[in-house]
């Protein structure tokens, strides 16, 4: 650290250098309380021994992690084989979670895209109104829904009303809930990502591919849609971890088939039945299998980057 | 040569603003034409409404005898040189480069050696791998030039393409753009505010103000004969003077300056009354006497290689004059009492 004002004046320099360590250590502190320190508790619980009426003994054990992964059989003392329960709500999960993404995409991109094509003084508004429902509680969005989809609910008496149909649509407790409900939740993350790369967007660009022969759809393709794509992954990222890891859609507009990681760690903390060390060691696979994942997009968005 | 590009009675409205009253021009093959006007005159929005990006109100555009007022942009033999360049930025230049000839379906390793042969056009083979945002303006600017070239136009549709680079660039790019347009064969509509650029560059030009043209000719043409008020006083420096016309005959009109000075000058129109006279400033000698006009010096403004004067006739009238800087000169003094010999034929009647 040769440089011209600290040759002419160190102290005043290694000064100015205590006074940056002592204004950064508020977000220390906050990402210490806040993120460090529930992530280390987790991994400590997940291979603590699990205590009768819920909590833990402070005694190490890998009895978690076992109970994802390995079948002993019902009294624990069969050969272990792949215990597939827990593996495969982790797959439904991923699934359900990148079908909520890929609706939210759809839907959200061009309503990105309308929004961010308006006349500036009335973006603001249109951003406004996306936003207005979440200012009720998600707890109260999710049970609103369900009221609205239930067999005798506003949407299956009106689609009755019209004789559209005869008989209620069974919506309730079906993949189709857990999906509406995960689209209603987590839409504007999609939305907002994409509104903000949108209208960066120099529109010359489409006007200079039309212009070298590009139809509108190439146009799209060739130019636009690499152009925004830290947009559309940015909102991809902020639709899919939340849904995987969502618990009150799954919990309230699905039912036993559509059980998801969320549900599945929320009940192990849950009165005397939970177990804590088993909810944690759920905890940390779920937040290993993210972080793979956003290690693999980093690199590759890297790559993009270098090419 | 055939006509490149008709544009005939061409009206463009916005609701109720009118930015094209029916304009009328035709562009020859293999020219060099522009557009010149100051900003809101329409020039950008005819130059848009050739390569389709703004829909035709009124009138018709053919290009090289084909009507394209319905014609989407992309299917469009032209192409453009933007304002800001607007070249991807995702891309490498060689694949901007490329882009056209890509749409247009050419194999790959083809329009990787036209787009490189474009490239070696603007001096530019070193950066074939860099990004955009890597280029100097100046570079950015060559791209721009040779992305719109690649596919090689019939026509080449150039909007302001200099106004944002630095003087001396912008004064090399000047030659280069017109020995382009003469290597190259390709007509170019070229869009500007800049006088200077369009004189240098143009075979022929056309002066718009209002969403009219005002004029059509060639830079020699506007400079010296200037059809009308607006053309005398926007291409290059002018005296406009207030004059009478006390008398009309053989093509030649007697006027009679503020001062009650009178002039004989080649007249437009037979009209009498109240008119405008422009005289060019380099156009006027000094002398000590004798001469068409007299005036009293007010100023004597150093230019280096000019001097200006600039001084009152009796009549209250304002004139200024530009001579050669020389040791020859008798460089008048302010107060002093001096005459001004026009050239023949310099000073011109004009329409307003």
């Amino acid at each position: 650290m040769a440089g011209p004002l600290s040759d002419h004046t160190p102290e005043g320099s290694g000064g100015y250098r205590g006074l940056v360590g002592a204004l950064l250590l508020p977000t220390w502190i906050a990402i210490g309380v806040f993120l460090v320190l529930p992530v280390a508790l987790m991994a400590v619980y997940s291979v603590l021994t699990k205590e009768f009426r819920g909590g833990v003994d402070w005694q190490f054990s890998l009895a978690a992690y076992d109970q994802f992964f390995l079948n002993r059989g019902l009294f624990g003392d069969e050969p272990p084989v792949l215990e597939w329960t827990y593996i495969a709500i982790f797959l439904r999960s991923i699934w359900q979670a990148l079908l909520a993404t890929v609706f939210c995409l759809l839907i959200g991109f061009p309503t990105a895209w309308f929004i961010a094509t308006r006349p500036a003084a009335s973006r603001g508004i249109w951003l406004f109104l996306i936003t207005i429902p979440y200012w009720v509680n998600l707890l109260i969005r999710t049970v609103s829904l369900k009221f609205l989809i239930r067999d005798n609910g506003p949407l299956n008496e009106a689609l009755i009303g019209i004789g559209l149909i005869d008989s209620p649509l069974p919506l309730v407790n079906t993949n189709l809930a857990v999906q509406l409900g995960l689209f209603y939740s987590y839409l504007p993350f999609m939305v907002l990502p994409i509104y903000a790369a949108v209208e960066r967007y120099n529109f010359a660009l489409s006007e200079a591919a039309a212009d070298l022969y590009a139809s509108r759809w190439v146009t799209l393709r060739e130019i636009v849609l690499p152009i925004v794509r830290p947009g559309i992954v940015a909102g991809c990222l902020l639709v899919f971890i939340p849904s995987l890891g969502a618990f009150l859609a799954p919990d309230l507009l699905g039912g036993a088939k559509t059980f998801m990681i969320g549900s599945l760690i929320d009940e192990q903390f849950k009165g005397s039945l939970g177990n804590w060390p088993f909810g944690a060691a759920v905890s940390m696979i779920l937040m290993t299998l993210v972080m793979i994942a956003l290690l693999v997009y980093a690199r590759s968005a890297a790559k993009g980057e270098a090419a | 040569m055939s006509d490149a590009i008709d544009i005939r009675r061409v009206v463009k409205r916005y609701g109720t603003f009118v930015a094209l009253h029916g304009v009328s021009l035709a562009i020859r093959d293999n020219e060099f034409f522009t557009l010149l006007g100051p900003s809101g005159c329409g020039k950008t929005t005819l130059l848009r409404m050739i390569a389709g990006f703004e829909d035709v109100t009124e009138g018709e555009i053919l290009l090289f005898g084909q009507n394209i007022a319905g014609l989407e942009p992309n299917r469009r033999p032209v192409n453009t040189v933007f304002q800001h360049y607007a070249l991807f930025p995702h891309l490498s230049v060689l694949d901007n480069v490329a882009f056209g000839l890509k749409m247009q379906g050419v194999p790959e390793a083809e329009r990787r050696r036209r787009a490189g042969q474009k490239l070696e056009m603007v001096h530019l083979s070193a950066f074939a791998d860099r990004q955009p945002a890597q280029l100097s303006g100046g570079q950015q600017q060559r791209v721009a030039l040779a992305r719109a070239l690649a596919p090689e136009p019939r026509a080449l549709l150039l909007d302001e393409p200099l106004s944002a680079l630095d003087l001396k660039l912008r004064q090399a790019m000047r030659v280069e753009l017109k020995q382009l347009q003469e290597e190259t064969g390709i007509t170019f509509i070229f869009v500007t505010h800049d006088q200077e650029e369009a004189l240098t560059m143009s075979d022929r030009i056309a002066v718009m103000s209002a969403g009219h043209v005002q004029q059509i000719g060639t830079a020699r043409d506007m400079y010296e004969a200037p059809v009308n008020r607006f053309v005398a006083d926007f291409i290059g420096e002018t005296n406009l003077l207030q004059v009478d016309v006390a008398s009309v005959a053989g093509g030649m009109a007697r006027v009679v300056l503020p001062g009650g000075h009178q002039l004989t000058c080649p007249a437009a129109s037979d009209a009498g009354g109240q008119h405008h006279l422009s005289i060019r400033p380099e156009r006027v000698s000094l002398v000590a006497s004798g001469g068409d006009l007299e005036v009293t010096v007010e100023r004597v403004v150093y230019l280096g290689t000019d001097l200006q004067i600039l001084a009152r006739l009796d009549g209250g009238a304002d004139v200024h004059v530009r001579i050669q800087n020389s040791a020859r000169i008798a460089v008048p003094s302010v107060g002093d009492r001096i005459g001004l010999r026009i050239e023949e034929g310099a000073a011109r009647l004009l329409v307003d």
